[in-house]
This record gives structure tokens, sequence and C-alpha cells, in this order.
């Protein structure tokens, strides 16, 4: 076990042996080369405060300590992207179950909702990202295996239907499921919501929903000051920290105070349909009793809040 | 063969630790081992010179990963994991597999086994460690860590999964690391071992190693949106495959210290391994088979994870070279193993076993991670290849385990070939 040239009981100076000496500047070396390793961290520390930090997951902050956070979250959005915006925490109301549905008779798959909603909720502006994907299909066939999402000709084009899909806020929803951090959850109104400052970014979330609604931050989002919608919500459309998870909200920031989604408002057809299931006399409800609809993938039993229906 | 006897009697030169001491003495002999496991030859240094230069280019592709985020990786929401999940998995089955020592040494009291049964239990360690690092290397959030902590957390449990997978691996992470801490604790006070105090933990790790490969097979099968992943003999396969690589990589490991080192055995437990070996590559080929049958002779559209894997789809052809690579790899070792040379000649054996392990790696990573989301579960067809960061990250982990093992091996095999001892509460070696 014996190095040929170094003799293990050669005293050097101090009675300390060479093999010692020679150890210690090993062990000198490579603490100083991990050191230089992980330096890029650096510039995590100056991304990350310490409140951020130790804060609490959602269903654990007291309204003061909300306060304080959507303060924090605030400055935090004036400091690294310039703009002055206030984000509240709005919750949902009792009595509400909200309900989606869309009438594929009318849809163009012109993709004005998912340019509503890029807007809308403050996406990525380097990867034109949205919650919402409309996609081409095939007339007389509900297989997305025959649609396509990147058509870039003019709409509606013969023979083709348009189908666009966003979360179906689901009453058993797969992805709550496997979010080993409760990091997602269910509200009572039914909106499935991420708290953006509790998740972890595995993304077992988005291997696990069937409907490819979730979207992850691969890099911090770049939205320019003049850009960014100041009317924001934490369980919604404030700019989400880089390395989490995030999806559409039917915009709770918008919806839980009567208003409706970006999407819809931005329909030019009125394929649309949103509104209160609970209440017998909202649109959605006459949709539901009245039209023959059906769900995506029911077969799964993820029990979805979002509907499709054909008018003729 | 060597007289690695647990009864050995007292010698002179060793000192009597008293119970009370333990608490001292323990973590004495912890660190004494490891003192004494930096002393090697000019070989032995360079390995480790490699293997930490490796593990630190890793960890800075890592730091410029969580500086910037996961874009410097070659995922996307269309494919959301990659090579970090997929070398996750295989490892988590090299875990499992170093079990195939355990069983004849324990189950049915192989001595020789008995006597090198160490090995098996230190790469569990070891691969558990790697296990753990790419999970977290697969983190977006890698310093929200704590939210995943049992009652300092919020921990999904017993829901999720992922829950049930971090609590089986740190479980078997702790009860290897106990069963090997002890035995090697008493070997080296020169008492003999206390069978309650690890026979129990023998028989627990056993079940133990069968549970962490099925929580993470239900991971994948639980999921009703990935058909491809959605079967039930997910768990039994991944079982198989990890007695597949287990063994694979224990038996080149023993030729290895045999050459390496004056630990002294007989061939008897490659001998054991080989012929597990010979069995659980044809079963591996066999699922795999009922798998690939059930898939294609359905056909529609919950065949197209599989189309895409062997024969490409829509002109997308990113894994059919892996998944053929695979095959041949996996029948090429299974015939060799087959062949009456794999038992008289140790070239054959050894180049099966490389073969074999490398099929494994590709099948349960690439072939299996990545083809559930290719196509989308909405059809769309984004295909997926790792990163250099990604790679960089990778083999740094590689690098970590295999420092781990090789500090883990340099440590335990002077104390049980009993060649240091204690002397004054000090371990020393006995030259």
């Amino acid at each position: 076990m014996s190095m040929s040239h170094i003799s293990q009981e050669e005293p050097t100076k101090g009675g300390v042996s060479r093999r010692t000496v020679l150890k210690g500047v090993g062990a000198t070396l490579g603490a100083a080369a991990f050191a230089k390793a992980i330096a890029p961290m650096t510039a995590l520390t100056k991304e990350t405060s310490v409140d951020e930090f130790l804060q609490k997951h959602y269903k654990e902050l007291d309204p003061e300590a909300m306060q304080k956070v959507l303060r924090r979250l605030e400055s935090e959005t004036a400091e690294q992207y310039g703009a002055e915006v206030q984000i509240e925490d709005v919750r949902p109301m009792d009595g509400v179950k909200y309900g989606y549905a869309l009438n594929l008779s009318v849809c163009i798959g012109c993709r004005k909702c998912a340019e509503a909603c890029h807007v809308e909720n403050n996406h990525d502006r380097s990867t034109n990202n949205s919650y919402i994907r409309v996609y081409e299909m095939e007339q007389g066939s509900i297989d997305f295996e025959k649609g396509s999402v990147d058509y870039d000709h003019e709409v509606p084009a013969d023979g083709k239907y348009y189908m666009p899909v966003q979360c179906q806020q689901c009453d058993n929803p797969p992805c709550v499921k496997v979010c080993p951090v409760e990091a997602t959850w269910k509200e009572k109104d039914g909106i499935v919501v991420v708290d953006y400052n509790w998740c972890i970014g595995c993304r077992y979330c988005e291997a696990a929903c069937p409907y490819h609604a979730r979207r992850f931050n691969w890099k911090k989002p770049e939205v320019p000051a003049e850009e960014i919608n100041p009317v924001q919500a934490y369980l919604s459309n404030r700019i989400r920290p880089k390395g989490t998870m995030e999806k559409c909200t039917y915009c709770l920031h918008r919806t839980r105070k009567g208003k409706n989604p970006a999407c819809l408002d931005a329909c030019p057809t009125g394929a649309r349909v949103f509104g209160n299931m609970l209440d017998p006399n909202s649109e959605i409800r006459y949709v539901l009793e009245n039209k023959r609809i059906f769900v995506l993938k029911q077969d799964l039993g993820t029990v979805p809040s979002f509907f499709y229906f054909f008018d003729n | 063969m060597s007289s690695n006897d647990m009864s050995t009697n007292q010698t002179s030169s060793r000192a009597h630790v008293d119970k009370s001491k333990h608490l001292i003495g323990y973590p004495k002999f912890i660190w004494r081992s490891l003192v004494l496991a930096t002393d090697g030859s000019l070989l032995f240094y360079a390995w480790m010179t490699l293997l930490t230069a490796l593990a630190l280019v890793g960890l800075n592709a890592w730091a410029h990963q969580v500086a910037t985020g996961m874009s410097l990786t070659g995922m996307s929401d269309h494919v959301s994991w990659g090579l970090y999940i997929a070398n996750f998995t295989f490892m988590v089955g090299l875990a499992a597999g170093g079990v195939m020592m355990v069983i004849p040494a324990y189950l049915y009291d192989d001595e020789q086994m008995h006597d090198v049964v160490i090995i098996g239990e230190l790469l569990a360690i070891a691969s558990i460690v790697m296990s753990v690092a790419f999970v977290v290397a697969d983190m977006g959030r890698p310093d929200r860590l704590l939210h995943m902590m049992p009652v300092i957390g919020r921990f999904n449990w017993p829901i999720s999964m992922l829950t049930w997978d971090m609590l089986v691996l740190n479980g078997y992470l702790i009860i290897n690391l106990h069963i090997c801490g002890y035995l090697l604790y008493k070997k080296f006070l020169g008492e003999k071992p206390d069978k309650r105090w690890y026979i129990p933990f023998v028989f627990l790790s056993i079940v133990w190693a069968i549970s962490i490969h099925t929580v993470t097979a239900f991971l994948y099968s639980g999921l009703g949106g990935r058909p491809f992943w959605n079967s039930a003999i997910l768990a039994p396969r991944f079982l198989v495959s990890a007695f597949v690589a287990g063994p694979a990589f224990i038996i080149l490991s023993l030729q290895l210290i045999r050459r390496f080192s004056d630990f002294e055995f007989g061939s008897s437990p490659i001998r054991t391994l080989t012929s597990v070996l010979r069995v659980t590559v044809l079963i591996n080929l066999f699922l795999y088979g009922a798998e690939l049958f059930t898939e294609f002779y359905t056909g529609g559209s919950h065949t197209a994870a599989a189309e895409y894997l062997f024969f490409g789809l829509h002109g997308h052809t990113g894994l059919v070279a892996w998944t053929w690579s695979a095959i041949a790899l996996n029948v090429t070792a299974a015939l060799m193993l087959l062949h009456p040379a794999s038992r008289s000649n140790w070239t054959v054996l050894n180049v099966a076993c490389v073969l074999t392990f490398v099929g494994v790696w590709i099948e349960k990573g690439m072939g299996l991670v990545v083809p559930g989301f290719i196509p989308s579960t909405m059809h769309e067809i984004v295909e997926y290849s790792p990163s250099l960061v990604e790679w960089k990250v990778t083999i740094g982990i590689w690098a970590l385990g295999l420092l781990v093992y090789t500090v883990a091996l340099k440590i335990a095999i002077p104390i049980f070939s009993e060649k240091v001892t204690i002397r004054d509460g000090q371990l020393e070696k006995v030259d």
C-alpha cells in the first residue's frame, strides 16, 4: 500500500510525515476548487431573500403575515422589473363553483384567447408562453394525434375545427395528488391553484397532467415594465419565480370579483361561456342543461370543470 | 476465504472499549477510518483525483443551472423529466440490486457470500447517495428542499408517491448505514457482533430493497395520463432489471477489488451472482417482450410512445438507435451468460456484465423516462436530448457515487481482512 518514493514514516520538520503534508496540500487545493465550483451560486443569494426562504405555506399565513408577504412581493417586482404593481390575496366566494364551456361550432382558431392570456397573466415574453393551446382538429375526429398546434395559415381552414385546451380544473386532479409538498391544491370554488413560493420545482404535476395544462419556469420570466399587468393576485398572475410551476387559474383575480376570464373577453366569436355552475340562472347552467356537452379524456376519471359542445 | 471469522479471539494488542465509551469511540472510529482511507498507492490517488475533478465539474455545472435556471437543460414543458430522473430511476435499482448478495448470505447462509456481503451493502449506500443527488439536481428550487421535510414542511403523505419514495430511500440509506457501521465497528473492536443488533435489520433491508424500487415504479405507473408508464408490469420489470444491474455491477466490483486490494476471497460469491444474473437477464427480456406484445398487438394511440421508441414517429427517431442498442446489449449479454464460457472464462463474464449493465441503464433511463413524454399527453411530438450541463452534472454525480463507494470500500476492506485494528483507542494498521 505504500508509495514508491514516499515512505510512511519519513518525518519532516516538526515530526510530520511528508505524506501528511501532501494530504494537507491536496485538501487545501480541493477546498479551493470546491469554492470556485459553487461560485455561480452567489447570483442566487441576490435573488432570494431570507424572508422568502422562511416564508410559510399559503394556508399557514395569517392575514397579517399575508400582507407582509404581498408588500414584499410588490417591492421585489418593483426592484426586479421596474413596475409598480398591486398584489392582492383574492379568496374564493361562498356558494360558487366555476364552470367553463366552449362552443366548438363557433371557435375559429384565431388564438386571440391564448394571446389575451399571455398579456393578462404576465407571461414570459421570450417564450411567448400562454396557458391555452389551440389545436386544429380534423373534421370527423377528436383524436389529438390528428390535431396540430403549430398551424400557420388563414383560419378557419376547410375540413378543420378548432379546440382550445387549458387547465380543466378537474374535481379529481392528478396534479394535486402527486405534489409531494402540497404546493398545489383545489380551492372551494373549483380552481386548482399553485403557491409559487412553496413549489419545489420537481415537475411531477406536469408529468401527471393529462391535458398538458401546466407550465414550468425554466428561467426567470422576462416582461418589459410597461407591459406588466399591475392588477395581480398571489395565487394567479403575479410574476412567477424561476424554477416553479404555473397554470391557468380561470383568472381568479378577475373572476372572483365577478368579471370574466381574459380569454373569454378576448374571444371574437363568443365561443366561450363561463360562470357559476351553482347558480341556476347562469349562462353556464343553461349550456350544461341544454347542450350536448362532453369533456376531454373522460375515461381517466379526472372529472373536468371544462366542457365542450357543438351547436349543430 | 480468509479467516474472516467473526469470533476471533481478542488479541492482546486490542484495548477493550467499555460500553459507555461508544459515544466517543464510534465517532472516533469513523474519523480514524476516514484518515486511513486517504492512504493509498499512486494509482489510488490518481483515481480519487480524477473522481474529485469530475465531481467538481458537475458541481460547477449544477451551480450554473441553479443560478440561471433549468433552461440550461434539454428539458421542456413537453419532456419535463430527462437524464436526471432517468439516472435516479436506474440508481434506485442499483441500490436494490445489492440485496442479491444479502439474500444468499443471510437467507441461505452462504458462508463465502457472507464474507463479501458488505460490498453489496456499501454499494446500496453509494447508490442511494446518488439517487438523492439526482433528485436534488432535478429540482427547480433546491433551496426549498426543507418544504419536503415531514413536520417542518408540508409532506403530502400518503397520497403522493414521491413522499413515499423519499421515505423509503432515506430509510434504506439509514438501515444500510447502520448494518455496515455496526459490523465494522464491532470487527475493529475485536468483538463478536450481537445478532440482535444486525440480523433483524438485515432482514428488514431485504424487504426494504424490494420496496424502494416498487415505489419508484409506482411513481410512473400511477399516472393515468401517460399510457406508456401506466402498466402494472412496471414494478416487476423495475425489480428484475435491478437484479440484473446490481449483480452485474457487483461482479465487476469484486473482480476489481480482488485485483487491486489484498482482500482475499474465493470465486464462490462471483459464481453465485452469475447464477442469479443468468436468470434475471432472461426474465428481464421476457417481461420486456410481454410489455411490447401488449403495446403493439393492441395498437391504437396508446402505442404511440412505444412506436416512437422502436421505430420513430412521424419522422422523429431520437430514441430508436438507443433502444435497439439496449436490446442488442441485453440479448448479447444473455447469450454470453448462457454460454458455458461465462463460467470458465473471466473475460467473457466481465464483458457480459458490462454489456448488460449499459443495456439496462439505457432501457431504464432514456428508454423509460423519455418516451413517457413523447408524444405528449396531447399527442405533440417534442424530442429531447440532454444538454452539456446535464451530462456534466450526471457524470459529476456518478463520480461522487464512485468516490463514496471507493472510500467506503477503503475503510471496510482493511477492517474486514483484519489489517486495521484498535490500539489504545486508535485505529492502526497492522503491517
